[in-house]
């Protein structure tokens, strides 16, 4: 205090001008700090861009490669996908068929069930059987695929056999209905989301008329929350398509030009890691071509993206 | 009204309750299926390795006889792949998620970020695969390594860490931020000495859920070319003479739990099956328990917070 006096009235020679101007220079490495380290954020944020320009460039400048000694065009309409004998062709069609063939009897699994398990959970259930439930259900959306594909393989295929004694023991019909199991989850908890995002008072109209609860989810909720509905549909359907291990361990590893899925086929997915598994040299042809249906894998599921986004638009109801 | 009239009525609301109660049947069994697999798969994969889950199977090498092999490599793989992607993905993906919520100014950058985040979501696993195979292993030139896995991973749980991040940072109240300004800190310091540690919880979950993910990833590490038979370890980290640590694991070769399970499950023999059943049990085991603890982490952690 009594400092505090003598400097306020002993005048301002008492305050060299130094001091002033290291309060300055500390404002000054602040304010830089302060600079330094929303930039290194800004940079942390900047990865996930990286990210994506680092797959377009790999997947492009590889697939490029390849198509310099593959015409496109026989690469999408040949019906043989042979890269590895002597007599090499390269048409996309087979995995594609298996692709879809897959992911098809997957989604015949994923949809109905998955649907039917948001209605009953948002609709239907007690709070406490949702709060039992939802976890199980992330759990098993949380079990790593390949324990899906021996399951496929030990279990659900020789059940099939069973019922059908001309199943091949690797077929897209047993692979696909494991798939569709393990993406309910997906489907489930992003619709049931989509429907308890309605409000409570479209319910109680729809009471008020003598609705029951059927009718109310059926002709109240569910249209209401169609736009999520769907894009939970469409994010099942983009996981079986680049679903890997799964059909790899169970739907056999034969390139094979068919949609009849009691036959063994390969995916795109499971041809990379075939051949990944495989020991091609680096900048061979083969080992071009897993960047080519990269490529091929990637576009779709950025197509399902950008069909998602549209969705979301175009059905999205104003409440 | 007539009694005609009624009745058909009365019929009519029988019908309609009789549907509700179809439906409610209807649910159940479509959930009951759900978790009926859950189960089946869980028991039968401990019905089937229960012979082989003594001691040995986690402390012997892979070996061509199906009794004597173990799962020695690829839980160490694991663990050595994780810390690298724990390490790669956190301080990323939380500075990501802190500069998103507490820095970015709204304009054409952060738009461009966060959809493309949400786009990096939806990209199926093996193209990360693809991704590290042309650009770690080739271009950086780290080779069919650990330190490849690692990162690749931690790439592919970064959406997972930056969207857990935001969340936990949204729900922290904006006095919180105004307290710490008013006493004269700076943006950091809000930060680092408030948001973040009260957004703890909330980002430790997602980076459990994230790590969960990636310790049963398969494709994009077989994709980089991790080996499927390795019989030895990568040099210890820590070693007894000075500095003490080393970093040639990080360049070493691998294999990991996912792995050696495709491995087994892909061969004919009666004998291998047995012993993937045995390592998709752990496999499960150690999903189920990180699952579990992000879930406890969600309700007891959080459950203090009053604001």
């Amino acid at each position: 205090m009594q400092d505090a006096k003598t400097i306020g009235f002993s005048g301002e020679a008492s305050f060299p001008p130094l001091v002033t101007s290291d309060r300055l220079a500390r404002k000054a490495l602040r304010h830089s700090k302060e600079r330094v380290i929303e930039f290194l954020l800004f940079g942390a944020a900047g990865v996930s861009v990286l990210t994506t320009l680092g797959i377009v460039w790999v997947l492009v400048s590889e697939s490029y490669q390849f198509f310099q000694s593959v015409p496109i065009w026989s690469f999408l309409t040949d019906t043989m996908w042979t890269p590895l004998f002597a007599d090499a062709h390269y048409g996309i069609l087979p995995l594609l068929a298996g692709t879809l063939t897959t992911s098809l009897v997957a989604l015949v699994v994923a949809i109905p069930l998955g649907t039917t398990i948001a209605i009953y959970l948002s609709e239907f259930a007690q709070p406490s059987v949702r709060e039992v439930v939802k976890p199980f259900l992330e759990l098993l959306g949380g079990i790593p695929t390949i324990v899906y594909g021996y399951f496929a393989l030990t279990v659900v295929i020789p059940l099939l056999q069973m019922l059908i004694p001309s199943l091949p023991g690797f077929n897209m019909l047993g692979a696909g209905i494991v798939m569709g199991i393990a993406i309910i989850p997906y489907v489930s908890s992003l619709a049931e989301d989509a429907m308890r995002a309605v409000p409570m008072s479209m319910r109680e109209g729809s009471y008020a008329m003598g609705g029951t609860k059927f009718q109310t989810a059926v002709r109240v909720v569910v249209p209401a929350a169609l736009s999520g509905i769907l894009s939970a549909y469409i994010l099942g359907i983009s996981r079986a398509v680049g679903e890997t291990m799964i059909v790899a361990v169970a739907a056999g590893m034969q390139p094979n030009f068919t949609m009849n899925p009691m036959e063994p086929a390969q995916t795109i997915s499971s041809y990379i890691v075939q051949v990944a598994l495989g020991d091609l040299p680096h900048g061979s042809i083969g080992y071009q071509s897993i960047f080519a249906a990269g490529l091929s894998l990637m576009l779709m599921t950025l197509l399902l993206n950008v069909a998602g986004h549209v969705v979301r638009r175009r059905y999205r109801e104003a409440y | 009204m007539k009694s005609a009239e009624l009745a058909g009525i009365h019929r009519i609301i029988r019908r309609n309750k009789r549907r509700d109660l179809m439906f409610a049947i209807a649910g159940f069994m479509a959930l009951l299926i759900g978790v009926l697999t859950f189960l089946a798969l869980f028991l039968e994969m401990a019905y089937s390795g229960w012979e082989r889950l003594n001691p040995e199977f986690f402390t012997n090498f892979p070996s061509r006889r199906a009794g004597q092999a173990g799962i020695l490599t690829a839980w160490v793989g694991s663990l050595l792949v994780m810390l690298v992607t724990a390490v790669s993905a956190v301080p990323l993906g939380v500075a990501a998620g802190v500069y998103l919520e507490e820095y970015a100014v709204r304009n054409i950058i952060t738009d461009i970020i966060e959809i493309n985040v949400t786009n990096l979501a939806g990209v199926p696993s093996i193209v990360y695969g693809l991704l590290a195979l042309g650009v770690f292993v080739y271009t950086f030139g780290f080779g069919q390594s650990i330190l490849s896995a690692g990162l690749t991973l931690g790439l592919l749980i970064l959406p997972v860490v930056i969207v857990a991040t935001r969340e936990a940072i949204r729900s922290i109240p904006q006095h919180i931020r105004e307290g710490a300004y008013a006493l004269g800190a700076t943006r950091w310091q809000v930060t680092h000495d408030h948001i973040v540690p009260y957004s703890m919880p909330g980002i430790l979950t997602g980076v459990i859920i994230g790590m969960s993910r990636a310790i049963g990833e398969t494709a994009p590490i077989i994709t980089i070319g991790a080996l499927t038979f390795i019989a030895f370890l990568p040099e210890a980290p820590i070693g007894p003479e000075f500095p003490w640590v080393n970093f040639e694991w990080l360049k070493s070769g691998f294999t990991v739990m996912p792995i050696q399970m495709f491995n087994w499950t892909s061969r004919p023999e009666e004998a291998f099956q047995q012993n993937a059943a045995a390592a998709g049990f752990v496999l499960v085991l150690m999903t189920l328990a990180m699952n579990a603890i992000s879930i406890w982490i969600r309700y007891h952690l959080r459950k203090d917070i009053k604001w």
